[in-house]
C-alpha cells in the first residue's frame, strides 16, 4: 500500500501550481481552511477557484490575491450575510479584477458529475425563465433526442486539483466521511489531482471494517494530509462544531481591505502552519466547539469465510 | 392579547407555518423559513418532512440551525444524501411538495431576483446568486415566497431574473414545460397574496391586523390587484408565539 502522507506545506507546494483550477469543496461543512491558508502563504497566483459556495475561505483567498477567476453558485457568509472581499473584487476590482462564472447549485452539481463520469454535458431541469444563461454562455439548451422538448445542459467540470476534508483516511488515501456529503465525491473523481485532508489517520483495518462509509478510494488520491482542526472555523461532523463567532467576526473584519490584510498577516503569513494557528486560537476554542456524543448504532456486515 | 403583542416577523413566521397544514414535504431555507417549518411541525403539520438543500431528508434539528448546512440537521435525520441525489432524485424527481423562497426583488408574477441590484457586469450590489433557487422554483410542486413588503423589493421590473415565478403570467409555465406549479402564496410582514386568477398575477388576499390597504398599495411598486373579498389575517395564537420565543428561536435571532 503506497504511503501518500505529506505535510500541508509539501502537498500544496507539490500539487498546486500558479494558473491552475482548484476546487476546495464541502458544503458549509468540511471546508479545508488549512489548505486555503497554505495556498495564500505560498503566494500562489492566477488560480481559478471553484466552489459551489465560496464561503469565508475563498473570501480570504480572493482578498489575498491568489485568484483571477471564480466559478460558483452561491456567494454568501452562510447564515450571516455577504462575502465582502468577493464583493469588493467584483464591484470595485480590489485588490484585483475577478472574472466570474456563475451557475445554480444543481448546475454545479451536474458539472462535477459530468466531469467525474467523463460525459460531454449534464442535462437538468433548470434555467428556464432565468437570466443566468444570458450572462453565462456555457449554460446551453439541447433538443431532447427522444421527444419534442428541449433541456438545459451544463459542461463537465474537471478541476486540476480537488482538496477534500474528511474525518479519516488511511495512509494510501482511502477516505471515510459522514455528515453532509455535499459534492465531495464527484469533485474528487472529476479532478486530475486529489488532496485529502483528515482529522485522523487510521489503519487500513479501520477502513475495511466499515466499507460503506468510504467515500473516496485511495485509487484517485495523490496526497493525504493529517491536519486536525484543518476545517476550523467550519466544522467536521462529530469532531467539532462551526465556530460561529468567527463567521460573525469575519463579517466585520472583511468590510475593509486594509483590516482584512492585517488579519491575513496576523493569522496566515505570520504563522507557520495549522498547529500554530490552533495554538494562537487558544485552548478554549477547542472546548467551545466540541460537540456532545451521538454515536451510530453498530451494524453487522457478517463474516463470509 | 393586544395587537402589539407580536412582531411583524412573528406574523410572517406564523402565517407561513399555517400555510404548511397538510403538506408532506417542504424544502426549507435558513432563517425565518426554517423557524416557520419547525413551527408547522409542532402545530399544523406534525408529519411534515424537512428537506434541506445541503442533502438532508427528514431533519429534526435540536437547535436553531445557524445555516442550511448546520450539523444539527444531520444528527437524528432520516437520511443524509449527496447533493446530486438531493437535486436529481428528490427535487427533480418531484418529491418536494412546497419550497419556501425569498429574494431581494419580486415582480407581479412572482419572478425572483437574488443575483444583482443594477447591471450584472458592474453591479451596484452583488447579491448571493441562485444557489438552488432557480431549480427549486422550477421543480418544486409549489412555491411559497416569504419577503418583507417594501417598494424596493416589490418592483415593476426585476434587475435580474434569477428564478422563475409565473414568468410573463397566464399559462407561461405550462408552455415552457416547467414541472412545478410555481408560486402559490406570498407571505409578507403586512399582508398575504396569492396568484389565483387566470393571469397568475399576484393579488392581495389578506391584510394583517392593523395594516391598512393604503399602506400595502403604497408599498407595492405596481398597481396591485386585489381579491374580490379581502380577509384579515388571524392573529398569532399564544401557543404559536410561545413556541417561537421559547423553543424555536430562544435567542431572538429572527424576530
Amino acid at each position: 500500500m503506497k504511503d501518500k502522507r505529506l505535510t500541508m506545506h509539501d502537498a500544496i507546494a507539490e500539487y498546486v501550481r500558479d494558473g491552475q483550477s482548484v476546487a476546495i469543496e464541502g458544503f458549509t461543512a468540511f471546508i479545508c481552511f488549512a489548505a486555503g491558508h497554505e495556498i495564500i502563504r505560498q503566494n500562489k497566483r492566477d488560480l481559478t477557484l471553484i466552489r459551489m459556495t465560496p464561503d469565508l475561505i475563498y473570501d480570504q483567498m480572493i482578498a489575498a490575491g491568489v485568484a483571477s477567476r471564480l466559478v460558483f453558485s452561491y456567494l454568501g457568509n452562510p447564515g450571516v450575510g455577504s462575502l465582502h472581499c468577493v464583493r469588493r473584487a467584483i464591484e470595485k476590482e480590489i485588490p484585483a479584477p475577478l472574472a466570474i462564472e456563475e451557475y445554480s447549485h444543481f448546475g454545479m452539481v451536474g458539472r462535477y458529475t459530468a466531469g467525474a463520469m467523463n460525459l460531454p454535458f449534464f442535462p437538468l431541469r433548470s434555467y428556464t425563465g432565468s437570466d443566468l444563461p444570458h450572462y453565462n454562455p456555457l449554460i446551453r439548451t439541447v433538443d431532447n433526442p427522444y421527444g419534442e422538448d428541449a433541456i438545459a445542459v451544463v459542461p463537465p467540470l474537471k478541476p486540476d486539483v480537488a482538496i477534500i476534508h474528511a474525518q479519516r483516511a488511511d495512509r494510501s488515501g482511502n477516505t471515510q466521511l459522514w455528515g453532509l456529503l455535499g459534492i465531495q465525491k464527484e469533485a474528487a473523481f472529476a479532478a486530475s489531482t486529489v488532496i485529502v485532508v483528515v482529522e485522523e489517520l487510521v489503519d487500513e483495518d479501520v477502513i475495511r471494517a466499515d466499507p460503506n462509509r468510504t467515500l473516496i478510494p485511495g485509487l484517485i488520491v495523490n496526497a493525504v494530509v493529517h491536519e486536525p482542526y484543518g476545517a476550523h472555523p467550519s466544522y467536521v461532523q462529530g469532531y467539532y462544531d462551526r465556530d460561529n463567532s468567527f463567521y460573525l467576526k469575519w463579517d466585520e473584519i472583511s468590510r475593509d481591505q486594509a483590516q482584512t490584510e492585517a488579519w491575513l498577516e496576523e493569522w496566515i503569513y505570520g504563522i507557520e502552519d495549522r498547529a500554530r494557528y490552533m495554538e494562537k486560537m487558544g485552548e478554549d476554542v477547542v472546548e467551545r466547539i466540541a460537540p456532545g456524543k451521538a454515536p451510530a448504532g453498530a451494524i453487522d456486515y457478517g463474516s463470509y469465510t | 392579547m393586544t395587537e402589539q403583542a407580536y412582531t411583524p416577523s412573528e406574523m410572517m413566521i406564523v402565517s407561513a407555518a399555517r400555510a404548511l397544514a397538510g403538506v408532506q414535504t417542504v424544502f426549507v431555507g435558513v432563517g425565518q423559513p426554517n423557524i416557520a417549518c419547525n413551527l408547522a411541525r409542532h402545530t399544523v403539520a406534525p408529519d411534515l418532512e424537512l428537506i434541506y438543500e445541503s442533502g438532508v431528508y427528514g431533519a429534526q434539528p435540536a437547535r436553531l440551525p445557524l445555516s442550511i448546512g448546520d450539523p444539527t440537521l444531520v444528527t437524528g435525520a432520516t437520511s443524509v444524501i449527496p447533493m446530486i441525489d438531493l437535486f436529481a432524485l428528490y427535487l427533480q424527481g418531484g418529491l418536494v411538495d412546497v419550497a419556501l423562497l425569498g429574494g431581494a426583488q419580486i415582480d407581479r408574477y412572482g419572478n425572483l431576483n437574488t443575483t444583482v441590484i443594477g447591471d450584472y457586469q458592474s453591479p451596484k450590489v452583488r447579491l448571493p446568486g441562485s444557489g438552488g433557487a432557480c431549480e427549486i422554483a422550477i421543480n418544486a410542486r409549489s412555491v411559497y415566497i416569504i419577503m418583507r413588503l417594501s417598494s424596493r423589493a416589490f418592483v415593476e421590473k426585476l434587475d435580474f431574473y434569477t428564478s422563475p415565478g409565473h414568468m410573463e403570467g397566464g399559462d407561461a409555465r405550462a408552455r415552457a414545460n416547467l414541472p412545478g406549479a410555481g408560486p402559490q402564496l406570498v407571505i409578507t410582514d403586512m399582508a398575504l397574496f396569492d396568484f389565483n386568477n387566470p393571469d397568475c398575477e399576484m393579488q392581495l388576499v389578506s391584510l394583517h391586523p392593523g395594516v391598512t390597504l393604503e399602506a400595502v398599495t403604497e408599498a407595492v411598486g405596481w398597481e396591485v390587484r386585489k381579491a374580490e373579498t379581502l380577509a384579515e389575517t388571524e392573529l398569532p395564537a399564544a401557543e404559536e408565539l410561545h413556541l417561537i420565543r421559547y423553543v424555536l428561536d430562544p435567542d431572538g435571532m429572527y424576530r
